[in-house]
Parts: structure tokens; sequence; C-alpha cells
């Protein structure tokens, strides 16, 4: 039996009519950090469903000043998937002494398998600092062409500064992409939230 | 008649009252040796007006057809009988090079635009082969107003290539306005050469209630 309101049918066959305009940005899944942990990794729900991924960052907390760092899975259990990739970074002290945009050599991959840093500079530990930002990851499941992602993080460094790192790139295999992992240079994650979007 | 369910308006009167979410899926084109994509309002199902505050386009895989060419766009608003909107725009981007870590950061005067009608480039130089693609973004702000120019932000990666070295991943960052008081209806997509083998553009509305 449909549902029919001022002549326009809104759930019929056990789902909304396809005339009815939803949301295309899709919780995936949300994994809370609670506990200190040395590696974050997401691994269900990254296939075809969706063109493309969205990770949203929030509150992350670390135990040592260190890099926040990310790495993908392309078809075996190991977090190795080659990259390459740029980033850049602003910062400005919170005593107005420096401030700076420039490309973060160091911290940009040249076909390379290991890490990939969010953070062009190591995180502060103060119990009110953190990291919040975004990683997009499209199409990870295409098996023909390279996989780009696109990510901003926002975060307070041991200056202190506010510092701004932007990272593009892509994960060179033609094999999908079916898992990600968040892991710290040293110490661990202590809290924060990472939701998982599809959209559709 | 309204539905409810444990005390609470689901839907009524022709209109879910319940949050359905807020971005709104419009159309994908998905290209095939396509030499341009166009979303014009009130055709083939687009809408590009004052329905949403916030348009989103997606780029997903898009494949270039000849080597080195720009992957542009243009605004109508004549409901896309003419592509070339006045803009002004800024245009920066940063590369990494896999075979030698060549790498680049830089404004890119070549490709701002000052009260150009021109196609603004929001990516260029892609690679050509098969492995190669442009993923990204674009976001047009109130398209439809008759008040305001027409703010725009794009952002794309692309596996490039330069002076025949391939294997780049550059970001593009381009940002600017349309700089007319007239209500932009179409969006079209194109590279500066060739066409756009395969991929797909996906336009979204943001709702803002």
């Amino acid at each position: 039996m449909g549902v029919i309101s001022n002549g326009t049918t809104m759930l019929d066959s056990g789902a909304l009519d396809s005339g009815v305009a939803t949301g295309k940005l899709t919780l995936i899944s949300t994994t809370t950090i609670s506990t200190s942990t040395s590696a974050v990794s997401i691994t269900s729900g990254i296939n075809s469903t969706y063109d493309k991924y969205v990770f949203k960052l929030i509150n992350i907390h670390v135990s040592a000043q260190a890099y926040l760092q990310v790495n993908f899975r392309d078809g075996s259990t190991a977090y190795d998937a080659n990259k390459i990739t740029t980033m850049y970074y602003a910062s400005h002290k919170e005593d107005d002494s420096d401030q700076e945009l420039v490309f973060g050599a160091g911290n940009s991959l040249e076909l390379s398998t290991g890490i990939q840093r969010l953070t062009s500079g190591e995180m502060d530990l103060s119990n009110d600092s953190n990291i919040c930002g975004y990683l997009c990851l499209y199409n990870p499941s295409n098996t023909t062409h390279v996989k780009h992602f696109i990510a901003q993080t926002e975060y307070m460094t041991n200056s202190p500064s506010a510092e701004t790192s932007y990272i593009a790139g892509f994960c060179i295999a033609t094999a999908a992409i079916d898992g990600i992992q968040f892991t710290m240079s040293s110490g661990t994650i202590d809290s924060g939230i990472i939701k998982l979007y599809g959209v559709g | 008649m309204a539905f409810v369910s444990n005390g609470t308006t689901i839907l009524d009167a022709g209109a879910f009252s319940a949050s359905l979410g807020a971005m709104v899926h419009i159309k994908t084109l998905t290209a095939s040796s396509s030499s341009t994509l166009s979303f014009v309002d009130g055709a083939s199902s687009v809408v590009f007006d004052n329905t949403y505050p916030i348009y989103k386009f997606e780029f997903i895989n898009i494949h270039a057809g000849t080597d080195q060419a720009n992957f542009q766009f243009n605004g109508s608003t004549n409901t896309g009988s003419a592509y070339n909107t006045t803009k002004t725009s800024n245009f920066y981007y940063s590369y990494n090079r896999g075979s030698d870590g060549a790498n680049n950061f830089q404004y890119d005067n070549n490709r701002d635009l000052a009260q150009s009608t021109s196609f603004q480039d929001i990516a260029f130089n892609s690679n050509v082969d098969n492995y190669s693609s442009l993923s990204g973004s674009l976001m047009i702000f109130n398209p439809s107003s008759t008040t305001f120019i027409k703010h725009f932000i794009s952002t794309i990666n692309d596996e490039a290539q330069t002076s025949g070295e391939q294997g780049l991943s550059q970001v593009n960052h381009v940002a600017g306005y349309m700089n007319t008081t007239s209500a932009v209806d179409a969006i079209r997509f194109q590279f500066s050469s060739g066409n756009m083998d395969t991929g797909k553009i996906k336009l979204y509305g943001i709702k803002d209630s």
C-alpha cells in the first residue's frame, strides 16, 4: 500500500517514491576513539557503492608531539598503496611572530608506498589541542584509473600556531582501494571521531 | 492528511517534514568521447535555479582524449545559447612528480581571468594515458541571484604531465566570480582540445533549510 499525501506518492512498495528528493551524503560509519590506539583502520564500506567517500576527522587528540598520517590498502592486508602526492600548508603563530604559506617538499611523496602525512608540522598535545579536517577519496573501486584523494586538516602545532595542511594525490595502483588507516608518527591517537560518508 | 508517527509529523501536504538530507543529487552526465557536457536548467531533468542556494559538481575520473588539454567550464545566462559569462578569478596549483620529485607551488597568471568571457581552466595539462584521470569538485553559489555576482570555488586533483614528463600529482585551486547580475542558468564543461573520453560529472543541490 502506498502513502499518498496531497496527491503525491511519498512511500510505496517498502521504499520512498523515486520522485522524493533525498540527501546523497550518507553516513556509512562512525569510529569513536575513546582509548589510546596506535592505528585506526576502516575497512568496511569502501567499495563501489559510491563514487566519492568523505572521511571527517573530528577532534582527534594525540598523546605525543607527532604527525598524523594516512595510508591506503589496495588488495592485501597491508596499508601500502603506491602514491604520488603533493602537500602545502599555511601557518600563523599565536604570538604573531611568524606566518608562512609554503610547499611541503618533505611531506610530498614520489611513488612511495609509505605513509602520507596529513599534518606538515607536529601536532600539539595540550588537553585542548586537536585536529579536524576531511579526506575525500574518489572512486576507490575503479580498477582502470588512479584513485585521487584530496584532504585538508587544521590543527594547533607545538609552536603554538594555527596550521592548515592541504594534501592531494593519487594511489597509482589499478587495484581497488578497500581500506584506509590513520596512524601517528609516534605515540597514539587518544580520542576523537572519524566519520565516513558516501556521496551518492 | 498528515502521516504522524509516535507524535511526530513525518509528512504532510505532499512533502516530508522529516529531514531527508541536505545534499540532493540532481543529474549525472557520463562522458563517452564527449566534446562538451552541459547542465541546462529545465532540460533533461536538470535543476539549476533558485531551488538551491549552492550547487556542487563532482568530477569522477574524467579522462582526457588529448594530451595536455585543460579542463574548463563556462556559464550561460540564456539557457545555453551562449557560454560566455564575464569572469574574474584566481588560480594556483601545486604538483609533485613521481619520477624525480620535481615540484612546484605557485600562482598561475596564465590561467586566472580578468573580466574575461573565455572558458575558465579548472585543471590543466591532463595526461592521456589509460590510467590517468582527474577528480574533484566545483561549487557555484546562488546562480539565480539577480542582485549579486556568482562566486565559484573549485579544487581538482589531476594526473598531469609537463614537458613530456608524466606521473604528476597536480592539485588545482580556482576561485572567482561570474560578474553578472543576470541569473546563470547553465554550465558547460569541456577540454581545451579533444574530448572527455570517459568519466562522470554529477550535479548536486545543497539545501539551506
